[in-house]
């Protein structure tokens, strides 16, 4: 299998799709870079890289530089979509989606309901998501729970390149509009990625590990760190199962209850923030829905109720850490009425 | 005025279709019957009239919280948005949007839309879309003068020259946002800020329909032929309050009088189209019946429907969803 990065995995998916259907196109701030300069076309390829290459194969056409107006490009991406097209926009940054939302919340995610059914959106937001990069509180922010929140939105947070691009193609074939939320720590993160169109399917999730103890649920960058903890409490004899939803809306909450049916015990890592995050979603789904099964209070690990911090000392300590998660863990396992 | 016999009816049919179907609305509302507010058009039909007589169902509008006139305009079903409006499981959205939500994709009409200032970048996604694909379809965006104060309006406005989008930005100036009078509210000139952007843009007198199909025409061509977005900025009376619940005391009674007797796009047309001999009285006596029975029947037709089944309330929110 080849080894290719997250970066290469999501381009790939993006090039894949756009020579399947002509409809396809991306458009975002300097998905290409360089328009209207009279240097280097193509010279970024979006701020991370990751549509590098499309205009050379696909032209200024289908791969649209914007002004930076976010409201008017993702507004025509929704009216795009309800006119036949297939658009992909990039938002450098999840935390830009302030300036866009009500087009996001209120008009795309809403037409097909509000229009009793008729409308059909089919557009894909990406942008980057997550803190560890010394941003600061404007481009750091985990903000997946907000859009999960929405009704007619879904939402896709991925954990590894081969779910990257399975789960990118996945959205561009979805009729519906999707989030897709990419972990600008991960872009370099190497992994197993077939040269082929595949996709991974919304709203299953995937259960990396298997254990008897505890089942720790988490998402994004945070899946690598319960991995981590997962690994190092087995040296004390402590098997946890390990469960990525992979979206989070649609969210595969029945994978969840099934392996608390051996666990009993549930740990969510979730580096968004701590109210009404994803953490607390599912700990107050498991709570209704799966209330017998739980041996433990649920512990949840999150970042603190506060903006995502500069400085490396207080990002560090803002961030759910392996030793959180194992710790967490430790407790649930210990725990005794 | 270079319109055919049969373009002239259709215009006075369709303003006169609408003043009813809005005054009729209004009159329900005091019934009970029809669930939370609607904003109403009556006095500005010429405007959506001038404008849609010039788009076929593949040419896209997107619309404003004061929706119906566009929608009428559009080709939407009347029976459908009256059900609508009395939120029924016949209406056109199935009882799910009510009168700010009036949508109809085939007609392309993209939706009245709740979000003052929320359409202009959906009509821009049209145009691009005629653009990409080359149908040469354009689209029309249209707001009102407080919508054009909003952010998005600035960015569309942008990205349509940029992008040379075959776009029509049609700004109902009514004269009040809510109940804040625009000559209060709106900053400098609304034919100037479009220029500013090098967008081709005018005033129009929005009681006079043969006014607005002229500019509506020149826009339309514009974008047909490539040449990018137009601005129209159309001066029309808004008779009734902003919206149904409105007391509108901001208004004097005198100005109120004023703008029915002196601003009313329906005399208006009668007083060029008699005169002329374009058109005989009786036809247009004859028009004036045929759409109050229409809307007098779909206000039957509408009360007699079923209500939506509660069963339907989460459905449609995606188009699917494991």
């Amino acid at each position: 299998m080849p080894r290719k990065s997250f970066r290469q995995a999501l381009n790939e998916g993006l090039r894949l799709e756009m020579r399947r259907d002509p409809r396809i196109f991306v458009m975002g701030e300097d998905v290409a870079g360089g328009k209207g300069a009279s240097g280097e076309q193509d010279a970024w390829g979006g701020a991370f890289g990751v549509t590098k290459g499309l205009l050379a194969e696909f032209g200024p056409e289908r791969v649209r530089d914007t002004p930076i107006t976010e409201s008017a490009f993702v507004g025509a991406a929704a009216g795009a979509a309800m006119a036949g097209m297939r658009p992909v926009v990039e938002i450098m940054f999840v935390d830009f989606m302030g300036v866009c939302f009500d087009q996001i919340f209120n008009q795309a995610a809403k037409f097909r309901y509000m229009f009793g059914g008729k409308a059909v959106t089919p557009m894909v937001l990406r942008a980057t998501f997550g803190a560890g990069t010394g941003s600061a509180s404007q481009h750091s922010q985990a903000l997946y729970p907000l859009f999960t929140h929405i009704p007619g939105l879904k939402v896709v947070v991925p954990s590894t390149p081969y779910d990257a691009k399975g789960l990118l193609i996945e959205a561009i074939r979805d009729d519906d509009p999707v989030i897709f939320l990419e972990h600008k720590a991960m872009y370099d993160d190497v992994g197993d990625v077939p040269d082929g169109a595949y996709v991974v399917p919304f709203g299953e999730a995937a259960v990396l590990r298997d254990g008897g103890d505890v089942t720790i649920v988490a998402f994004g960058r945070m899946v690598g760190r319960a991995m981590e903890a997962a690994a190092r409490l087995a040296r004390d004899g402590i098997e946890a199962t390990v469960v990525d939803p992979r979206t989070t809306s649609p969210l595969d909450i029945d994978t969840i209850i099934e392996t608390l049916e051996e666990t009993g015990r549930l740990v969510i890592v979730d580096e968004a923030y701590p109210r009404c995050g994803m953490a607390a979603d599912i700990a107050g789904i498991i709570a209704e829905e799966a209330f017998g099964l739980l041996k433990a209070p649920i512990r949840k690990v999150t970042p603190p109720h506060a903006p995502v911090p500069y400085a490396p000392e207080l990002e560090a300590a803002y961030i759910p850490s392996v030793e959180r998660i194992e710790a967490a863990v430790r407790g649930v396992v210990g725990w005794s009425r | 005025m270079q319109l055919a016999r049969e373009d002239l009816l259709t215009a006075y049919r369709t303003m006169a279709l609408i003043r009813v179907f809005e005054e009729r609305v209004q009159r329900e509302m005091s019934s009970g019957d029809i669930p939370g507010s609607t904003h109403l058009y009556a006095g500005q039909e010429a405007s959506a009239v001038g404008i849609s007589m010039h788009l076929g169902d593949m040419d896209r509008v997107a619309s404003t919280h004061r929706g119906h006139g566009h929608s009428i305009a559009k080709g939407c079903d009347v029976d459908g948005m009256m059900a609508e409006i009395f939120a029924r499981s016949t209406g056109i959205c199935h009882g799910k949007g009510g009168s700010m939500h009036i949508a109809d994709l085939d007609k392309g009409m993209l939706g009245a839309n709740g979000i003052v200032g929320g359409a202009a970048p959906i009509a821009c996604g049209a145009a691009l879309a005629a653009r990409m694909t080359g149908s040469g379809a354009v689209a029309v965006a249209y707001s009102g003068d407080g919508g054009f104060n909003q952010g998005t309006m600035a960015e569309s406005l942008n990205l349509a020259r940029v992008w040379d989008l075959p776009v029509i930005f049609a700004i109902e100036d009514n004269g009040f946002a809510e109940a804040t009078a625009s000559s209060w509210a709106v900053a400098g000139d609304i034919v100037a800020r479009g220029a500013a952007y090098g967008i081709p843009a005018e005033r129009v007198d929005g009681t006079d329909v043969f006014a607005v199909h002229e500019a509506a025409g020149r826009a339309v061509a514009r974008g047909r032929a490539g040449d990018g977005p137009t601005l129209l900025h159309i001066m029309v009376p808004r008779y009734l309050g902003h919206f149904s619940g409105d007391s509108d005391t901001y208004r004097t009674p005198d100005e109120k009088r004023a703008m029915r007797t002196d601003r009313d796009c329906l005399k208006v047309f009668r007083d060029k189209v008699l005169p002329a001999g374009l058109l005989e009285m009786d036809q247009l006596d004859a028009i004036d019946a045929e759409v109050a029975a229409l809307v007098d029947g779909s206000v039957v037709a509408a009360r007699a429907a079923p209500r939506p089944d509660p069963a339907t309330v989460a459905t449609d929110v995606y188009v699917s969803y494991p």
